[in-house]
């Protein structure tokens, strides 16, 4: 089996106290190796966020492992925690909450710098920073020094979060949500920054999204993990999960969702789903928790027994009896 | 273009648009000076079409939309313009209407659906009571007539009526709210609504829904749909035609297809060339380098001319102003659209031999 950078195994996430009790991440494992992409895509609520927390290490798993470079980040080992929490690093959604509305530029990213002996000295400190705000294009650097965030713009501050990761030299950046809250005319030069980082510095990314075309374009080499009400139902490569979706979910997704293109759009077969309703998390349905809406709904087993993430050939894996059983024949 | 099916005004079957506005200008009073929102906007809203206002955000759409009801904020103010409603033959002004003939407007002739569905609806009244408030507001009709009219609507927007005419907003999800706005702006029957973001924030099968829906509302009841979004995929959608603007004003419009395949403004071009798409060829996007203007000091010229790839030294003096191309019915605020258009040609050019080599 292939060396995973970062993987988790089984992981759990409940919240709430004992009556109420919601279950936001099942029972999700995944493994991303170094210097590849892996999108998380679902819709709001499903637990990619928490499953993005629970790699970037600020949330515990009720259960289940993280490992990181194939040791768990849960150990006593000091140096070891140590290297996993400055290796791994997140840029949160919201640039406008992520930031010190207090600091400059400059101060948001000299601190970790020299908190982390990543330079010994102020002089030093300033010259890294000039070389952060490089990397991520915010030139003439002057400009942003002794900038605050709000004298920036919602894409230029995004670039700071992002320069903020880069300040201890991780090798896995968790990026959640990260370019949708930028205006569409500048997020394509965010997200080829990124690509960037990820050809020059080798960064390993987990990019997590709701936007199915994002996804595409940022990880066209890469995976994509889709899930849906806190479990994975599909992982396969990039290509192979926009082609030839195999989980139901998926294809409804694909066939949801609109096009930037007219004809295109506008001639999509569209699949009727039996419901509306995502399931409450409180409520879940039993068996597959799809298949209340699944379009290939079978009785007295869909409802009963609950599909696991199974490998279907070629690294895809899928959680659903019926594209199970299709891809076995297909085989 | 269908337009003969309806059934609910005879003025609708006349070519004559429900909703001119004319060189209209919106300020508002900033701190630093004046927010110059929506500057010299021209446009008809045609009988029974789905118009799609597209921008980023910043742009004055959405102060453009509320102007058109007249429900702007107290800082802002229309400067200058005109904007004309028709219907069955009768014309007013909606800028010079007063008070009673505004409310009147509003509503009962042009409906708006609000950006953000759960901070539209009151969270302390139940659906009902705020499909009872509007109605009241307007006519004077039996408990029980609104009722079953409300009943029937909801049910006509997919919903469970008697579930939800007793809820809360915050028993609702956000696909069920949007669905619940939509039916209290169809409750009298306006020819015009106008939607802000109708879908934004909602998760793609939800929003499938609401899209489908918004289409067959439309072909069933025959009123104009006016929808402002910043996503393009929404307006190549639903969209008869696209309008884009630009630091207040609109800089092409045209029918969705020209819009989408043909276009002749560098900015609508700079947008396309920046979104993927799912299920298409893969493309090479590219964005638009810097950022939207500042609306209170607006540069000279072209507001476009600093992120614009084909400027030229005109550009920066003279502000273009929109005129037909190729065809009446696109036009366009641009002294080069022949070489906008061109470089248009080239990218989907590309793209369908792409789409060639790839099967």
């Amino acid at each position: 089996m292939a060396e995973y950078l970062i993987e988790a195994r089984n992981l759990t996430r409940t919240f709430g106290s004992r009556q109420e009790r919601v279950t936001a991440v099942e029972d999700v494992s995944l493994g991303i190796q170094e210097g590849q992409v892996l999108c998380l895509v679902g819709e709001s609520g499903c637990g990619k966020t928490t499953t993005g927390k629970m790699l970037a290490g600020l949330l515990k798993p009720s259960s289940g492992q993280v490992l990181y470079r194939g040791r768990d980040v849960q150990t006593r080992d000091k140096d070891h925690f140590r290297e996993y929490r400055l290796g791994v690093q997140i840029i949160h959604q919201d640039p406008y909450a992520s930031l010190n509305p207090s600091h400059i530029v400059h101060k948001i990213l000299s601190a970790p710098l020299l908190r982390h002996g990543f330079a010994a000295n102020r002089r030093q400190a300033r010259d890294r920073v000039v070389e952060l705000l490089e990397i991520v294009d915010l030139t003439p650097v002057e400009d942003f020094l002794t900038k605050f965030p709000h004298q920036l713009s919602g894409g230029q501050r995004q670039r700071v979060s992002v320069a903020r990761a880069l300040t201890v030299n991780p090798s896995f950046i968790v990026a959640d949500e990260a370019v949708s809250m930028v205006d569409v005319s500048i997020r394509v030069s965010l997200l080829n920054m990124l690509s960037r980082l990820k050809e020059k510095l080798g960064v390993t990314f987990l990019f997590i999204t709701h936007d199915l075309a994002l996804a595409k374009y940022f990880a066209w080499e890469g995976r994509i993990a889709v899930m849906y009400v806190g479990s994975l139902v599909e992982v396969a490569s990039t290509p192979q999960l926009i082609n030839d979706p195999q989980h139901p979910y998926t294809q409804a997704l694909l066939a949801a969702v609109p096009e930037a293109d007219p004809e295109l759009t506008r001639h999509k077969e569209s699949v009727t789903l039996r419901g509306q309703d995502i399931p409450s998390l409180l409520d879940l349905p039993s068996g597959c928790r799809f298949h209340p809406r699944c379009p290939c709904f079978e009785e007295g087993l869909c409802d009963v027994e609950r599909p696991t993430l199974t490998p279907v050939g070629d690294g895809r894996y899928v959680a659903c009896h019926a594209a199970v059983r299709n891809m076995g024949v297909r085989r | 273009m269908g337009k003969t099916h309806n059934q609910v005004g005879t003025a609708h079957r006349t070519a004559e648009a429900p909703l001119s506005v004319r060189d209209l200008w919106v300020e508002y009073v900033g701190e630093r000076g004046m927010v110059k929102a929506v500057r010299g906007v021209d446009f008809d809203l045609r009988p029974q079409e789905s118009l799609a206002l597209i921008g980023e955000s910043g742009c004055g759409k959405t102060t453009l939309g509320l102007s058109l009801i007249r429900l702007l904020v107290k800082t802002a103010s229309i400067r200058q313009g005109e904007i004309t409603y028709r219907r069955d033959n009768r014309v007013s002004h909606v800028l010079a209407l007063d008070e009673r003939e505004m409310r009147h407007f509003r509503w009962r002739e042009c409906a708006m659906v609000f950006q953000s569905a759960l901070n539209a609806l009151n969270p302390v009244l139940r659906i009902w009571d705020q499909m009872y408030d509007t109605v009241r507001a307007h006519n004077r009709m039996p408990r029980a007539a609104v009722r079953q009219r409300a009943l029937d609507l909801l049910r006509y927007v997919q919903l469970e009526p008697e579930r939800v005419i007793d809820a809360y907003p915050h028993e609702l999800s956000g696909g069920m709210r949007q669905r619940v706005l939509l039916a209290m702006s169809l409750l009298l029957d306006p020819q015009i609504i106008i939607l802000d973001e109708p879908t934004t924030a909602l998760d793609i099968l939800t929003q499938r829904t609401i899209l489908d829906l918004l289409k067959r509302l439309k072909a069933e009841l025959g009123f104009s749909m006016m929808f402002i979004s910043h996503d393009l995929s929404i307006a190549a959608e639903l969209a008869d035609r696209v309008a884009t603007m630009y630091a207040g004003a609109i800089v092409e419009l045209g029918p969705v297809n020209d819009i989408f395949y043909r276009p002749a403004h560098p900015y609508t071009l700079g947008l396309i060339r920046a979104v993927p798409t799912v299920t298409g060829e893969f493309k090479d996007l590219a964005s638009i380098p810097g950022s939207p203007p500042d609306l209170i000091d607006l540069p000279p010229g072209c507001k476009f001319h600093i992120r614009c790839p084909y400027a030229t030294g005109r550009c920066r003096e003279e502000e273009p102003t929109l005129v037909p191309y190729y065809g009446e019915d696109h036009t366009v605020a641009c002294f080069y659209p022949d070489r906008v258009r061109r470089d248009a040609d080239a990218m989907w050019e590309q793209h369908s031999n792409s789409r060639a080599g790839d099967t």
